[in-house]
C-alpha cells in the first residue's frame, strides 16, 4: 500500500517544489535549496527506502504545506474522523441488522416490502446529495441542527454541555454517512436470515418448544450474522472514502478534509500518511470483523491452526 | 436442460452442430418477459434507465436553452421560462441536467464495459487454467477488492488531472474484482462438464473453448454483475465531480452539486435537481440490474421486488 501510494505520486506530473516556491520565477539557487531541505534531490528509490524506514520508526515526515510534522496533523484530525466513522458504523450496523431481521421474519409483508424499497433508495442516494438535502431541510430551513463544523461556541458550557454540543453537530453527518451502509446491511441481513430460516435445525428448535424469541435471536440470527459481519468489515474502507465526501459537505474537521486539501496542495507526505492511516483502518477493521466472527461462531477458533 | 445426444458415429462437424444447439440454453425471451411483468419495480427500473439514456442521446435537442449561456436572471426559482430555475450565473438548470446526463451515462457505461472486460478476462483465465495462475490472479483480485477504491481513484484523479478518459480508465481499473470472481466461479463449475470435455476432445483450441463453449453458458450472472457496475461508476464519477476533481469546464451533475454547495441557503433548486438526476439514474440502473438478475436466473431471487 505504501509502495503503491509512493509510486502514484512519483509518477505524477508536477513538482511539489514548484508549488512551494510559487508561480513567480524564483532564483534557481533557492529552488535547489528547498529541494535539498526536503531530500527531493536524492534518487527515487533512496527516497522510498528512507520514507519506509522513517514510517517504521513512527516518523511520517514533514508537511510541505502546513510546515508541521505529518503525524501531528493526522493525529489532530483523526479524532473527528474516528468519531464520525464509528458513529456511522454503529448506526448502520445496529439499525441495519435489526431492520434486516424484522424483514426476514416476515418476508413479503408490508413492512418487508416498504423496507426493501427504502433500502434500494438508500443504497442509490449519493452521499453528498443526501448531506446537502439534510443540511437544507433540517439545518437551514428548520434550524434544528448546526450547519458547519464540529463545535459551536464553547464559552460557558460545562463538560456535559460540550459533549452535547458535539453530538448535536455530529447527528447529521453521521446519519448521512450511515445511510448507504444501513441500506446494505438491511438487505444482506434479510437475505442471510432467510437462508438460515429454511434450515432444519430451526424447525428442531421450534419443535423442542423453545420460545420464538430464543429461536430467532439465538439460533437463527447468530448464524445469519456471519456474512453480515464479514461485509461490515470489508466496508470500513469504503466508509473512509464516504467520510471524505461527508466531511466536505458538513465542513467536518477530519482526516478526509485533510487528505483532500493535501491533494490540492500536492502535499506528498500528508497524502501518503493519510493513505497509510486509512489502510491501517481497513486492516484493523478486518481484524475486528475476524474477532467478531470468532465470538459469534464457536467453530472458529483463534490462534490455533 | 436437454442432454446432448452423443452418438459416436457422427462426424465431428455434426457433433459440433449438436453441441452448438445445446449451448446457451437460457430461459426463452417469452419466459423472461413473463417474469419481468411480475416485478413492476424492475420494469420501472428498466424504463427509467431507458429514459435517462434517451435524455443523454437527445439532450442537446430537447434542452430549452444553451446550458453555458449566461442569463440576466441569476438564482431564479423554478417557474415559467426556467422550469427548474437558474444558477448563480443565470444558466438554465434544466438544460444543465439534460446535458449532464450525457457525461454521467457515457462514463458509467464505458467504465462498466472496461471493468467487465478486465474482470471476464482475469476470471476466465484463472478459472480455465487454474493452478498457479489462478492463485496469483486471485491474490491480485483480493488485493484490489480490499484497497479503499474510491480513495485511490481520488488520489489518482487529483494528481493526474482532469481528463475524463483518464477517470474512466481508473474507474475500470478498480471496478473489476467482483466480475472476475464471478467469472472464475462459473468457469470452475462449467470447466469439467461434458460439453467442454467433448469440445476439447474434438481438438478445439483453448481460446475457442473459452469463448464459444464456456462463456456463453457462464454469461447470465456476469451480465448482472457487470450491469451493476454502471450505477457504481456513475456514483463514483459524480463524487469526484462534487469534490471538484474533474475538468470543471465540462458540464456534469456532480459538478453542478459542487457549485450549489455555496448556495444551499438561497437556492434549493440548484442542488436538488442535478442530485435527483444522479439518484434516479443510479436507482434505475440498480433496479434494472436486479430485474435482469431475476429474468436471467429465476433461482437466484435476491429480493421479493
Amino acid at each position: 500500500m505504501v509502495a503503491l501510494g509512493f509510486a502514484i505520486i512519483q509518477l505524477a506530473p508536477g513538482d511539489p517544489v514548484q508549488v512551494l516556491v510559487g508561480d513567480y520565477p524564483a532564483p534557481a539557487e533557492y529552488v535547489r535549496q528547498v529541494r535539498e531541505r526536503f531530500g527531493l534531490d536524492r534518487p527515487v528509490w533512496l527516497q522510498f527506502f528512507r520514507y519506509l524506514g522513517q514510517v517504521l520508526t513512527g516518523n511520517l515526515g514533514y508537511s510541505f504545506f502546513y510546515n508541521e510534522p505529518v503525524l501531528d496533523l493526522l493525529l489532530d484530525r483523526m479524532g473527528a474522523t474516528l468519531l464520525l466513522m464509528v458513529s456511522a458504523l454503529v448506526i448502520s450496523s445496529v439499525a441495519g441488522i435489526g431492520l434486516g431481521v424484522a424483514c426476514g421474519r416476515r418476508p413479503g409483508s408490508a413492512t418487508d416490502n416498504a423496507l426493501l424499497v427504502l433500502g434500494l433508495v438508500g443504497y442509490s442516494l449519493p452521499v453528498f446529495w443526501l448531506g446537502q438535502l439534510l443540511l437544507m431541510g433540517l439545518s437551514l430551513k428548520l434550524d434544528l441542527f448546526p450547519t458547519q463544523g464540529m463545535r459551536g461556541t464553547l464559552f460557558g458550557l460545562s463538560t456535559l454541555g460540550r459533549v452535547g454540543d458535539v453530538l448535536h453537530h455530529l447527528a447529521l453527518p453521521a446519519l448521512t454517512l450511515a445511510t448507504r451502509y444501513l441500506a446494505l446491511n438491511v438487505r444482506l441481513t434479510r437475505a442471510s436470515f432467510l437462508d438460515v430460516a429454511a434450515q432444519d435445525y430451526l424447525r428442531t428448535a421450534r419443535a423442542k418448544g423453545l420460545a420464538e424469541r430464543v429461536v430467532v435471536y439465538k439460533h437463527a440470527l447468530r448464524n445469519a450474522l456471519l456474512p453480515v459481519v464479514t461485509m461490515i468489515g470489508l466496508n470500513i474502507g469504503h466508509l473512509a472514502a464516504g467520510a471524505v465526501l461527508t466531511e466536505t459537505v458538513f465542513a467536518w474537521p477530519g482526516l478526509g478534509r485533510l487528505i483532500f486539501d493535501a491533494i490540492l496542495h500536492r502535499d506528498t507526505p500528508v497524502i501518503l500518511g493519510g493513505l497509510l492511516v486509512v489502510s491501517a483502518c481497513v486492516v484493523v477493521g478486518n481484524l475486528l470483523a475476524d474477532l467478531a466472527y470468532a465470538a459469534i461462531d464457536p467453530r472458529i477458533r483463534l490462534g490455533r491452526r | 436442460m436437454p442432454r446432448p445426444q452423443f452418438e459416436p458415429r457422427r462426424s465431428p462437424r455434426a457433433t459440433r452442430r449438436v453441441l452448438s444447439k445445446w449451448r446457451g440454453s437460457g430461459p426463452s425471451p417469452r419466459a423472461m418477459m413473463r417474469r419481468l411483468r411480475r416485478r413492476p419495480l424492475g420494469l420501472a427500473g428498466l424504463l427509467g434507465a431507458g429514459l435517462f439514456l434517451g435524455a443523454a442521446a437527445l439532450g442537446p435537442w430537447v434542452a430549452p436553452a444553451d446550458p453555458f449561456a449566461l442569463g440576466s436572471s441569476a438564482l431564479m426559482p423554478p417557474g415559467r421560462g426556467h422550469w427548474l430555475g437558474t444558477d448563480d450565473l443565470g444558466r438554465d438548470v434544466l438544460s444543465g441536467v439534460l446535458y449532464g446526463a450525457r457525461v454521467s451515462l457515457v462514463v458509467g457505461l464505458c467504465a462498466a464495459a472496461g471493468s467487465a472486460l478486465i474482470g471476464v478476462t482475469v476470471g476466465a483465465a484463472a478459472g480455465y487454467w487454474r493452478g498457479r495462475l489462478d492463485e496469483i490472479l486471485m491474490r491480485l483480485t483480493e488485493w484490489v477488492l480490499v484497497v479503499p477504491q474510491f480513495l485511490i481513484v481520488l488520489v489518482v484523479a487529483a494528481i493526474f488531472g482532469a481528463d475524463l478518459r483518464f477517470v474512466v480508465l481508473v474507474l475500470a481499473l478498480v471496478g473489476w474484482p467482483t466480475t472476475a470472481r464471478l467469472t472464475r466461479a462459473q468457469f470452475l463449475a462449467l470447466g469439467d462438464r461434458e460439453f467442454v470435455v467433448a469440445a476439447q476432445g474434438l481438438g478445439a483450441s483453448d481460446a475457442r473453448v473459452i469463448t464459444r463453449q464456456i462463456l456463453p453458458n457462464a454469461l447470465p450472472p456476469i451480465v448482472v454483475a457487470g450491469s451493476l457496475q454502471i450505477p457504481a461508476a456513475i456514483l463514483a464519477e459524480a463524487s469526484l465531480r462534487f469534490l471538484g476533481l474533474v475538468d470543471p469546464r465540462s458540464l456534469s451533475w456532480g459538478g453542478m452539486l459542487n457549485q450549489a454547495q455555496n448556495f444551499l441557503q438561497q437556492a434549493w433548486w440548484m442542488p436538488f435537481f442535478p442530485g435527483a438526476a444522479i439518484f434516479l439514474t443510479v436507482l434505475s440502473f440498480n433496479l434494472a440490474g436486479e430485474a435482469l438478475n431475476d429474468m436471467l436466473d429465476p433461482r437466484a431471487r435476491t429480493s421479493g421486488l
